[in-house]
């Protein structure tokens, strides 16, 4: 289905639920103030619905904004934002009969940075999508770039490209790539510690703590935030490595068998850190010990809200063996 | 344990800093003193409810504020106070020190064991192994605050 028939089509959709009165909101994309941005979209009101768009560049998390919202709500969404919606139902977070889920399915999104990066940071005034391809008016001539080449890190990687809850489905469904499992955090994972140490503290450095990663991820809900902690204070609010370094890992932890690996964090890092670099560590870790991808089935409980007897122990001290053997690499 | 300047490593002794859950192994810890077990004197001992309690911050802090080795005791499985604590801290260390290993901290400054309260001699195996490992890497570096 092309472009312009989903949007016809959410936009159909999403009057119907608001005339009816099916539902009080609907949560979607409008665009943004500038070519390649879409911004979220909340719409109360059946005319309003001509605001919603989609396109390759709504790649915020919506599930981020059903939280704390009174009424029902419909969302549009893609596969990422549906496995973060089974995440928050699974942790009590929000109640699936109180949300209608217009699901799209979903190619990969554009990495409006990349797409900068290769027309040489021209200012970009106009993008339409056609047959896979970007056509960007950039400094008033045309250029024509392949979708593939300026997609997303996370949705290179991608191995889910329809909802897995849906109430509402437009257009067809999207071919599931092969999972393409964790060669990167394989590689990395071989490299001797120093050089990953360095590796990890050459991204760091770029990480202004500006918490845009936080606060625009849908399972960071905490009303106190570790981070905001004053007493005690866990982590400083400035930039030195130390802190930069324990909020990132933390974060990681906290996020480890529920990060849906929707990459939102990336594309909000305004340095482009590559927050991957620890969250996709975790996610290996919980698919290969626990056999667990977030946000694939809601009635599989979360891996660290429960224990199995037989979970791995070789990664224990053991003083008569005298030595551990590691853990996972 | 060391704060503020790189110690020389001649003459270093690494400081260690053991959280032992309350119902096993700090008593653990006691019977290793009431059976007159000889270990080294480079852990500080922080007792906590249960090894369920503690939160991966509280490893991360030690090491920011300078410790060399952190270790974390807990009841075995089955025997813990609260049914099942010690079972679901097990599936946060299997991360913790995965993440940890793979930002770089080396192999060797982070340790899980289980000891119960009878184990005083188990424990003094465990602090002598855990310090001599950490005495092998020298002080740590890698979390440690810096201020600028």
């Amino acid at each position: 289905m092309e472009a312009s028939a989903i949007v016809r089509t959410v936009r159909e959709r999403a009057a119907e639920l608001l005339a009816s009165g099916r539902v009080d909101l609907v949560i979607g994309f409008e665009q943004g103030s500038m070519p390649m941005r879409a911004a979220p979209c909340f719409v109360s009101d059946a005319d309003g619905t001509d605001r919603l768009v989609w396109n390759s560049f709504c790649g915020v998390n919506l599930a981020r904004f059903l939280r704390g919202r009174h009424g029902r709500i419909a969302v549009v969404a893609k596969a990422c934002d549906t496995r973060a919606l089974v995440e928050l139902i699974k942790e009590n977070q929000l109640c699936r009969t109180d949300m209608v889920v217009i699901g799209v399915p979903c190619a990969g999104m554009v990495d409006s940075a990349a797409v900068e990066e290769i027309t040489g940071h021209a200012g970009i005034t106009g993008v339409e999508e056609a047959d896979g391809r970007l056509l960007l008016t950039a400094g008033g001539s045309p250029v024509s770039l392949p979708r593939e080449d300026v997609l997303c890190r996370s949705c290179r990687r991608c191995s889910t490209r329809n909802p897995v809850i849906c109430d509402i489905a437009v257009g067809e469904r999207a071919p599931e790539p092969e999972i393409p499992g964790f060669l990167d955090v394989d590689q990395f994972a071989a490299l001797p510690s120093e050089e990953r140490r360095t590796r990890i503290e050459a991204e760091m450095k770029r990480c202004i703590r500006c918490n845009a990663c936080r606060n625009v991820c849908p399972m960071c809900y905490c009303v106190r935030c570790f981070a905001d902690d004053a007493f005690p204070q866990w982590v400083g609010r400035g930039g030195d490595p130390g802190s930069v370094m324990s909020f990132h890992l933390v974060r990681a932890l906290h996020l480890a068998g529920r990060c849906v690996e929707c990459g939102a964090c990336e594309r909000a890092c305004p340095t482009g850190v590559d927050l991957g670099i620890l969250n996709r560590r975790m996610s290996a870790d919980v698919y290969r010990h626990f056999g667990y991808r977030p946000g694939m089935a809601p009635e599989i409980p979360s891996p660290l809200s429960t224990f199995s007897p037989g979970d791995p122990e070789d990664f224990m001290l053991e003083p008569d063996r005298g030595r551990s053997c590691g853990c996972g690499g | 344990m060391t704060t503020g300047e790189n110690p020389s490593t001649a003459g270093w002794e690494p400081g260690i800093v053991a959280f032992l859950c309350n119902w096993c192994s700090y008593a653990g810890a006691d019977s290793a003193g009431v059976g007159r077990h000889q270990y080294p004197s480079s852990v500080r001992i922080i007792r906590v409810p249960c090894a369920g309690r503690i939160s991966p911050f509280f490893i991360i802090s030690a090491f920011l504020e300078g410790a060399d080795g952190v270790l974390v005791s807990g009841c075995h499985p089955g025997d813990c106070h609260y049914t099942s604590g010690n079972l679901i801290a097990r599936r946060r260390f299997i991360l913790l020190k995965s993440l940890l290993e793979h930002a770089g901290v080396e192999e060797g400054r982070l340790w899980f064991t289980w000891v119960s309260a009878s184990e005083g001699g188990r424990f003094a195996a465990v602090v002598d192994t855990v310090t001599k490992r950490v005495r092998a890497l020298g002080p740590a570096s890698c979390l440690r605050r810096r201020f600028i």
